[in-house]
């Protein structure tokens, strides 16, 4: 087991009081694994990923343990954290375009970072070299600034930056989202290739977009306002899930093939609930068609099946 | 009913305006009534450009648009207003397309004051309550609240239903649903099916392919500003026959075929010259002299419905 995260609790400060983003996650990545994280905006699904690696001001640790290769991270610890970030946990940024300074060439910028982490530039210019030629990038990229790239290059000049030191866990957040199609078909295939290089042990790929995650996950785990609803192998989540929202989720997906003449799609009723003061009990059941009284208490996060898990009443297994 | 011509579009750029960027190149389609037309293509395809000249918001640099009879290009003062009145647009951002400062309900204010100016009250609510009532949204949900109140489905909603208070002919969709959540946007686009369903005429403009597929009856698809390949929905995606739609179709994320499938497919239907287009095999290099496009073909037919150009020779994806 490379990742194992028990009852993560991470809330945002706010005036009005405590914003529930993330409420009790339990849930483990193999190595070699990449697991794809979806849910819509809002869901906690960013605060998950940004709670492995660094917590905002906003944020606030209240419960829970995370444990990487067996040690514990201490999450809660700015200072204490530093040890970890980008040996053990790195990340891509959500806006990796931004990401860069913009007022250094970035063979200059990659080496001041590996210096904050105390590696020698030179020892490993070799091995960026390398994985430059792996990415399809030229070397000269290293003498220009980020402003003369595109955005794909700048996206994956950060995946090579981000992966430098060979991390445990890698954490992609939306990385494909701002990219056109081509191009985010080739960074999906790169991140993949990372994995099967060994650059990086195993994955969490951050999402809204369900049909990447098919195309390069091995599991997937599905969020729904600050819970976890259902977590499988990706072949399981797309063509046999078993919690209503994942199975609503998929069929109001539009695919290449189907038409409106053909086929009507339906959409979600609703909207999700306000995390402030989210509703006691299972989060979605306003919009569940298939809600119930018992829907009033919380469904615990059970194991229907070997790597298989599902919160919901009404799913058998799950009333244990 | 709305007819482009030839139609293209130059940016001054450079020092002093001293050269010319081709934004759109000798664009021509037509939507008819009770027709989605996508027009699909990456960014810097200029899609968005065109969605800008069909409503007046920017000049034709060259060409003519033509709506019911009407050269857009000529019409000025009160004949604008009147255009209007046909042909509305919404926009990628619901957020910013409100003024936060006021309740969102006046944007239907504005259409009140502008073009009903004798509607007495009684008639007014009516007419409005019957247009929200179209676009699936509850009167007593919407009315009275502020932006950040709404939902960006409910927003984008409340921006067509704006667009039906006037004798709407052609809607220009512009990425309307990018910006929503994946169970809210089948929902925008399901309502999008019904107005075409009641002979309005939609431009229908995205980065998504299988948006595209699912709500059009037409495709067009942009590369660099030109067209490379338009015809009924179901030819284009069903026989792409140009190596750039080829790319594209076999880029975007399906959620039960991996990429790999796809391409193969697309190989096996595309034979040898998976690298020429058809409009090459058609017009040999050497007949197509000189580098002036003014001489050449717009578009040659393929099949029935079913066109490719190409204006990329030598220095894109097409290889002759």
């Amino acid at each position: 087991m490379s990742l194992q995260v028990s009852d993560l609790r991470v809330y945002y400060r706010s005036l009005a009081g405590d914003v529930q983003a993330l409420d009790g996650a339990t849930f483990s990545i193999a190595d070699k694994e990449i697991m794809g994280l979806a849910g819509e905006s809002g869901c906690g699904k960013s605060t998950l990923g940004n709670s492995l690696i660094r917590l905002d001001g906003r944020m606030k640790y209240v419960a829970g343990s995370v444990t990487l290769d067996g040690n514990k991270l201490p999450i809660w610890d700015q200072k204490g954290m530093n040890e970890f970030r980008f040996r053990d946990v790195s990340v891509i940024p959500q806006y990796a375009m931004s990401a860069m300074n913009p007022t250094r060439k970035i063979g200059k910028m990659t080496g001041e970072l590996l210096e904050s982490r105390g590696e020698s530039y030179q020892d490993i210019k070799p091995e960026l070299l390398r994985r430059l030629d792996l990415v399809g990038l030229s070397q000269d990229v290293l003498n220009r600034y980020p402003i003369e790239l595109s955005g794909g290059m700048k996206q994956r000049m950060v995946m090579v930056i981000s992966t430098l030191l060979n991390p445990s866990l890698l954490i992609a957040d939306e990385i494909t989202s701002a990219l056109d199609v081509s191009t985010q078909r080739a960074v999906a295939e790169t991140l993949v290739s990372f994995r099967d290089h060994g650059f990086v042990k195993s994955m969490m790929v951050i999402t809204h977009d369900l049909s990447i995650l098919y195309q390069t996950a091995d599991s997937i785990l599905v969020m729904y306002a600050g819970k976890l609803a259902e977590k499988a192998p990706t072949a399981t989540i797309i063509d046999k899930p078993r919690h209503p929202y994942t199975k609503m989720l998929i069929s109001s997906l539009p695919e290449v093939g189907i038409r409106y003449a053909n086929k009507k799609l339906a959409g979600i009723p609703g909207s999700p609930p306000a995390l402030l003061n989210p509703p006691a009990g299972c989060r979605f059941r306003a919009r569940c068609p298939l809600a119930f009284e018992k829907c009033v208490e919380e469904p615990p996060f059970v194991q229907i099946a070997p790597d298989h898990s599902v919160a919901c009443w009404k799913v058998p297994g799950s009333n244990a | 009913m709305l007819s482009l011509n030839r139609v293209s579009k130059f940016y001054k750029v450079g020092t002093f305006g001293g050269k010319e960027m081709a934004a759109v190149r000798d664009v021509s389609f037509d939507v008819k009534e009770g027709e989605v037309v996508s027009l699909i293509g990456e960014s810097g395809s200029g899609k968005t450009t065109i969605g800008k000249m069909v409503l007046k918001l920017i000049e034709i640099s060259r060409g003519s648009i033509v709506c019911d009879g009407t050269d857009v290009a000529a019409i000025h003062g009160a004949e604008v207003k009147a255009y209007y009145r046909h042909v509305q647009g919404v926009f990628q951002d619901p957020f910013s397309s409100y003024n936060p400062i006021f309740k969102a309900d006046r944007v239907f204010g504005m259409i009140r004051s502008e073009f009903f100016p004798g509607v007495p009250n009684s008639e007014w609510d009516a007419k409005v309550d019957a247009a929200l009532r179209s676009v699936s949204l509850d009167p007593g949900q919407v009315l009275n609240k502020y932006p950040h109140q709404l939902s960006g489905g409910q927003l984008q909603r409340l921006l067509v239903a704006r667009a039906l208070l006037l004798e709407l002919k052609i809607l220009v969709a512009d990425e309307i649903i990018s910006m929503l959540d994946a169970s809210t946007r089948i929902d925008v686009l399901n309502l999008l099916a019904e107005l075409k369903g009641r002979g309005m005429g939609i431009l229908f403009i995205t980065h998504d392919l299988s948006l595209g597929n699912y709500i059009s009856e037409k495709t067009v698809i942009l590369r660099r500003g030109a067209v490379v390949e338009m015809g009924a929905t179901d030819k284009v995606f069903g026989n792409p026959t140009h190596p750039y739609t080829k790319v594209l179709i076999s880029s975007v994320p399906q959620l039960h075929k991996k990429w790999a499938e796809v391409e193969a497919e697309i190989q096996a239907r595309g034979g040898d010259d998976a690298g020429t287009c058809l409009y090459h095999r058609f017009y040999r290099p050497t007949e197509l002299s000189g580098d002036s496009t003014e001489d050449r073909p717009a578009m040659i037919k393929v099949e029935d419905d079913h066109y490719v150009g190409c204006f990329e020779l030598g220095q894109g994806i097409c290889k002759v």
